[in-house]
């Protein structure tokens, strides 16, 4: 089994809509994992049912018991992150600003602060229109630690896929070079970045790739709307020669990819043109990750 | 006025709206742009300020003094993070996952743990023919970015305190470090596009600032592409939509050069302009 990651750095590539079009390619032999769980999209595309909800517990926040504190002040000078409000002699916790490190709760010596676990989020294990199954999450509001929810989807998708015997798990990763980024690219066997033509989306690939490279796996590129600059599309390829990603594809700047979209449907089920590039690519990354 | 511009979904434009704002306000205004999308800062590429100075930024760890320790286990016991751990008598630490709380360093009977700083990024401050840009960049390879955001937040109070209008470009996404850049700001401005995907992260992007008591309006980007379902959601949902800027393949094209549009392109300006009006109405 392996484990094909698709990231771009930079939001907006067209990422999202790619990952799907190629889990609409792989039809029943993958586990497709939306590890964006920031702003998780992929189910709008491959319209998951949801029959299987599971909460995520991560991270905890302190509460005061009013009728406990005797107001001695110690809470709020071991707090590091401001969370600790004091009005007059009354203590309370600011939850936007509480990182649930529970010193409070340890030097507390009448024993008036407890910690509580947060539901950090959900996390779906649907069947999606190929018949496939999808692994995906939503991250609850403000919620912390969106790099252990995407660990958790990563640790599920996997299960799944030696348990059915699928050949690959195909993982939509978040933008950035952070923890979910970091999270999800652990364990993988081979990345495919989504990048374009534009001072941004170079910038961010290269930031992106110097990430990659520390986990020595292997990587290709497709250059999303390639005709918008040639110019700096010619010094995207340059780069990904220089740092032997393979160049997998480049596509045109076409309507239909957001139209698309709009429909709810993925590219592969809305135009020919574009269907026949992805096609191709997708046999490259599986060329290319299986070599 | 702290103002935010932010977005659920990545590509959405916040970039763009946030540099070309920045530029036009301060041909008639102080600004300072703080760029706090720090895993991908890319303001810097549009605005080709000139750099005045920059700080590395630091976050705390904590060291082990082996001569120190007895091996009571009271760190690792009290890291609600799991990043201590006494391994037979070797204290190990995982900075990724340490947060900084002091409470292993100061609970340590034995005061064999002191904490250090350990670089996590670097703090850039340009000028530009009225136009103050502080950018944070975090390091390849650190995890956490909520530490730099913080100081590079920081360094716009101290530097900037009279300074009238402050924007931050804020990371992308709902979680932790979009929370740091919005939480002490007047006013948010989330820019979207009218597809499923843009309207589906500025829901949850809507339910964030809801849920921090932020005061939000929505500029939607690309209009003409997709669908008018954004709209019906802004009027249903009582938010106000203050700017529309139009789908335009001339305006990627700049964009993709690191061009700012305002000054090319008539339409786009018209609309910034509705966006310096909205704030000046609420200064």
């Amino acid at each position: 089994m392996k484990e094909i990651v698709v990231i771009s750095g930079k939001g907006g590539t067209g990422k999202t809509s790619l990952t799907a079009s190629f889990a609409m390619l792989a039809q029943d032999d993958i586990i497709v994992a939306d590890c964006d769980v920031d702003a998780a999209d992929m189910h709008l595309l491959l319209k998951p049912d949801f029959a299987k909800t599971e909460d995520f517990y991560s991270g905890e926040l302190a509460i005061i018991d009013q009728d406990e504190c005797n107001s001695c002040n110690l809470c709020f000078e071991v707090c590091r992150f401001d969370a600790i409000t004091v009005n007059g002699r009354q203590y309370s916790v600011d939850q936007v600003n509480c990182e649930g490190c529970a010193y409070c709760s340890r030097v507390c010596a009448v024993e008036a602060i407890t910690m509580q676990p947060q539901i950090a989020g959900k996390v779906f294990t649907s069947s999606i229109k190929t018949g496939a199954t999808m692994v995906h999450a939503r991250l609850s509001i403000g919620a912390e630690n969106s790099g252990k929810l995407v660990a958790k989807v990563k640790k599920e998708a996997k299960n799944l896929a030696k348990t059915q015997n699928k050949s690959f798990v195909l993982v939509d990763g978040s933008p950035g070079v952070g923890c979910p980024v970091v999270s999800s690219l652990s364990g993988a066997d081979y990345v495919v970045f989504v990048t374009e033509p534009t001072v941004s989306g170079l910038h961010d690939l290269e930031r992106v790739n110097d990430l990659v490279k520390r986990f020595k796996i292997k990587s290709g590129c497709i250059i999303n709307k390639y005709d918008i600059n040639e110019d700096v599309s010619k010094q995207i390829q340059i780069f990904l020669s220089k740092e032997n990603i393979t160049h997998i594809a480049n596509l045109p700047y076409v309507e239909n990819f957001t139209k698309a979209m709009t429909l709810g449907k993925t590219i592969i089920e809305y135009d020919k043109i574009l269907s026949e590039i992805l096609r191709n690519s997708w046999k490259n990354i599986l060329k290319d990750c299986c070599e | 006025m702290k103002i935010a511009i932010a977005s659920g979904k990545g590509g959405t434009g916040k970039t763009t709206v946030a540099t070309n704002l920045a530029k036009c306000l301060s041909e008639t205004d102080n600004v300072v742009l703080a760029d706090l999308d720090v895993e991908e800062p890319n303001s810097a590429l549009f605005l080709k300020a000139e750099l005045v100075k920059e700080e590395i930024k630091y976050k705390m760890i904590p060291h082990w003094n082996e001569s120190k320790c007895e091996s009571s286990g009271i760190c690792q016991k009290v890291c609600n993070y799991n990043a201590i751990m006494l391994l037979g008598s070797q204290v190990l630490v995982f900075k990724e996952l340490c947060h900084s709380c002091y409470a292993c360093v100061e609970l340590c009977p034995n005061n064999a743990l002191v904490m250090k700083p350990e670089r996590i990024g670097v703090l850039r401050y340009y000028h530009s023919e009225g136009l103050d840009f502080v950018e944070g960049r975090i390091d390849i390879g650190v995890e956490q970015t909520v530490p730099l955001i913080e100081k590079t937040k920081k360094f716009v109070d101290t530097h900037f305190k009279n300074t009238e209008i402050k924007l931050y470009d804020s990371p992308p996404g709902t979680s932790c470090p979009v929370i740091e850049a919005t939480k002490d700001t007047d006013l948010v401005i989330l820019v979207t596009e009218p597809t499923p995907f843009g309207l589906h992260d500025l829901t949850l992007s809507v339910e964030t600032m809801r849920a921090l008591g932020k005061r939000f309006c929505v500029v939607v980007n690309r209009w003409g592409l997709g669908n008018e379902d954004v709209l019906d959601y802004c009027k249903r949902e009582n938010i106000e939509i203050i700017a529309k800027i139009d789908n335009n393949r001339r305006a990627a094209e700049l964009y993709s050069k690191g061009d700012l549009l305002y000054d090319k392109l008539p339409d786009f300006k018209k609309e910034i302009l509705n966006i310096k009006e909205y704030i000046f109405d609420r200064i």
